[in-house]
């Protein structure tokens, strides 16, 4: 079994102003391993000076194995990874995808799931639909988008949920109530999150303030690294001084300078690239959503794929 | 290649016995001297032709009797088969990964013609041919856990991921070193390896839950376990103690070489696909120190390991009361000289 995939564009399309879709299909046309709602693929895009490696969710049928579909948005502070797709990729266009992950489970032992989509948040969640829809779950949407036009795959949410699934568009000055979604629910209710930073904190708040149990809270994001300024890292294990770039995060800089590190989803979600921080001459900022904010505080550990030191001198036990 | 198997016994009569060519392809597990836990886990990448890790779920001559074995047991204690409700989509991702394993890597043996989802299964060895829907449990007379499982050589536990943790919700499990499925049906990863020793204060069990945790689909991993067992029996599980845990003090330093066996069991953990589920596979090897013997680097080695064990391993394998006896039978082939880095035979 190979550890990635190689496939080929088949088709791209416009959703919705700024947010594009491709399905990814094997060049013989050999069927994708199936998969679970909310699985994600770490995408490999041919770059100009480096090729990006970003995950993206899977979404659609699961249990569609000819082809994979991945929507991505726009974003204009990319560095790079959803501009190659939005402004390079073509149909045809070969790439390299690993297997399936699921970080964002759907909780099986759930008597009642309660899936909350912001944005382009939507693609892992509509996946889950399909999961809980194919298994007669019980379960509701609730779908918050800016406007409109940006409504992206509302059309396969009804046909999924029908009357459970539930729209907001903020344009039109329609909000989530949290508070009050949340404080009527039946023991064995799960929420599953997924959207922008501020959109996935107030929803876990909300739950909290209800005393929801953790094990009930879900959410996924995945970040970018976030440019930053120069450091220089110094691996204790193997000897090594590496320069890390601005546009260029840690995990990238140590891969370049040829020196192997864990990682799986590089977006700061999965917690393979955990390190131990044996010295630093400034504040890490970590970027992730895998440490506890003890665990960020202690400045002992980062996150090698989207965290950075805003100082000099970074020494990792690597 | 087509497998010779052998019509062979792992109770009573106990007729099993390894071919030159399944010694010589024996997993031995010791690579040094000395043995400590590690979170020991590699690839389950392809190895070399021929070898237990050629393939995903290895097939050797011992497979009819094994599952025959298998058989048995289950007819004294059904409770050796657990799958919790909401294993389903887990049951059927084991069916396919296997069926679809086997009759790539077997063809000779194995064959599975898919039509939609409408499969035929074809197991010669065993005389079997299915067609049943792929996913209506109703179109097979078991579930197709417990069908798949009673037709693969090994023990196999599947597990629920939930609540940052894995769960052992689903397994059929007969040739255990001294662990119970109906004890453990239902626990989580740390609440199953709880009795084992020393490993839970190194972190052993916090890393290999964390890298597990975001094992992908494609790459699955492996590791090599072991212990010892008198007689070459399969079963010995807590259930059936009265059987087997008197055998332990039949050993002698003149019937060790036909009485111990090392018992190595080849483990791997596939991601499975649509559960997001784990199958944990434990295929269990047996060889008798006269099999060992045949090979110096083997023999010096075992008995090095065993001089070296720490004494809580020795009480955790059940080694206690035949130790002395088999370091005694081993002693005669140490030779005092090094024996370089690695499992491979002479």
């Amino acid at each position: 079994m190979s550890a990635s995939i190689s496939v080929r564009v088949g088709a791209i399309s416009e959703v919705v102003p700024g947010i594009k879709e491709f399905s990814l299909s094997r060049p013989d046309g050999a069927p994708l391993p199936s998969y679970s709602g909310g699985s994600h693929v770490l995408v490999t895009l041919p770059g100009a000076s480096r090729a990006h490696r970003n995950s993206y969710s899977l979404m659609g049928d699961p249990s569609r194995t000819d082809a994979y579909r991945i929507a991505v948005r726009r974003h204009a502070g990319s560095r790079g990874g959803s501009r190659v797709l939005h402004e390079q990729v073509e149909v045809g266009t070969p790439l390299t995808i690993s297997h399936p992950l699921n970080l964002f489970p759907i909780a099986r032992l759930g008597r009642k799931h309660i899936l909350v989509a912001g944005g382009i948040g939507v693609t892992p969640i509509i996946a889950q639909a399909h999961d809980l829809a194919r298994r007669g779950a019980d379960f509701e949407v609730h779908y918050a988008f800016r406007a409109p036009d940006q409504a992206a795959y509302a059309d396969v949410l009804r046909d999924l949920a029908g009357t459970r699934l539930h729209r907001y568009c903020t344009a039109s000055g329609e909000r989530i109530d949290f508070r009050g979604m949340l404080a009527d629910q039946p023991i064995g209710t799960h929420l599953y999150v997924c959207g922008p930073v501020n959109f996935i904190d107030a929803a876990r708040s909300a739950a909290r303030a209800h005393r929801w149990p953790s094990s009930h809270i879900h959410s996924e994001q995945f970040l970018s690294p976030p440019v930053g300024s120069a450091f220089e890292v110094h691996l204790a294990r193997s000897g090594r001084r590496i320069a890390v770039a601005p546009d260029i995060s840690l995990l990238e800089a140590i891969e370049q300078a040829g020196v192997a590190a864990p990682q799986s989803c590089r977006g700061g979600a999965c917690g393979q690239c955990e390190t131990e921080v044996m010295e630093a001459d400034g504040q890490i900022a970590h970027h992730d959503v895998y440490l506890s904010e003890a665990d960020k505080a202690a400045g002992r550990k980062i996150m090698l794929c989207v965290s950075r030191l805003q100082g000099r001198r970074l020494v990792l036990n690597l | 290649m087509s497998i010779a198997f052998k019509n062979e016994t792992f109770r009573d009569d106990f007729t099993f016995r390894n071919s030159p060519a399944a010694v010589r392809r024996f997993p031995f597990p010791f690579a040094e001297d000395t043995y400590a836990y590690s979170v020991n886990i590699e690839p389950h990448t392809p190895g070399a032709a021929g070898s237990a890790f050629e393939f995903a779920f290895d097939i050797d001559e011992h497979y009819v009797a094994e599952c025959e074995d298998r058989r048995v047991t289950l007819s004294l204690d059904p409770e050796r088969y657990v799958a919790l409700p909401h294993m389903m989509d887990a049951q059927w991702d084991f069916l396919e990964l296997v069926f679809d394993s086997l009759a790539r890597d077997y063809p000779q043996h194995f064959g599975l013609r898919k039509d939609g989802a409408r499969w035929t299964w074809i197991n010669r060895p065993l005389g079997i041919q299915d067609t049943f829907t792929f996913g209506d449990s109703t179109t097979l007379a078991r579930e197709p856990f417990d069908y798949a499982a009673r037709q693969a050589q090994g023990d196999f536990v599947l597990l629920d991921q939930r609540d940052g943790d894995l769960w052992a919700d689903a397994g059929m499990v007969t040739s255990q070193a001294d662990w119970s499925l109906a004890f453990d049906a239902g626990m989580s990863f740390k609440q199953w390896h709880g009795p084992v020793p020393m490993a839970h204060e190194i972190g052993v069990f916090d890393r290999a839950l964390k890298y597990l945790l975001a094992l992908r689909q494609g790459q699955p991993v492996r590791r090599l376990n072991w212990t010892m067992t008198v007689n070459p029996r399969l079963d010995t599980s807590p259930e059936s103690y009265p059987l087997w845990g008197p055998d332990r003090t039949l050993v002698t330093t003149e019937n060790a070489g036909r009485l111990v066996h090392l018992r190595v069991e080849l483990q791997a953990l596939f991601r499975l696909p649509r559960s997001n589920g784990i199958l944990f596979s434990i295929r269990c090897y047996l060889a008798s120190l006269d099999d060992i013997a045949k090979y110096p680097r083997w023999s010096k080695r075992l008995l090095r390991v065993l001089q070296s064990l720490p004494p809580q391993l020795v009480e955790y394998k059940g080694l206690v009361r035949y130790r002395d006896a088999v370091m005694s039978w081993l002693s005669r082939y140490e030779d005092g000289q090094p024996i370089g880095r690695g499992t491979h035979p002479e």
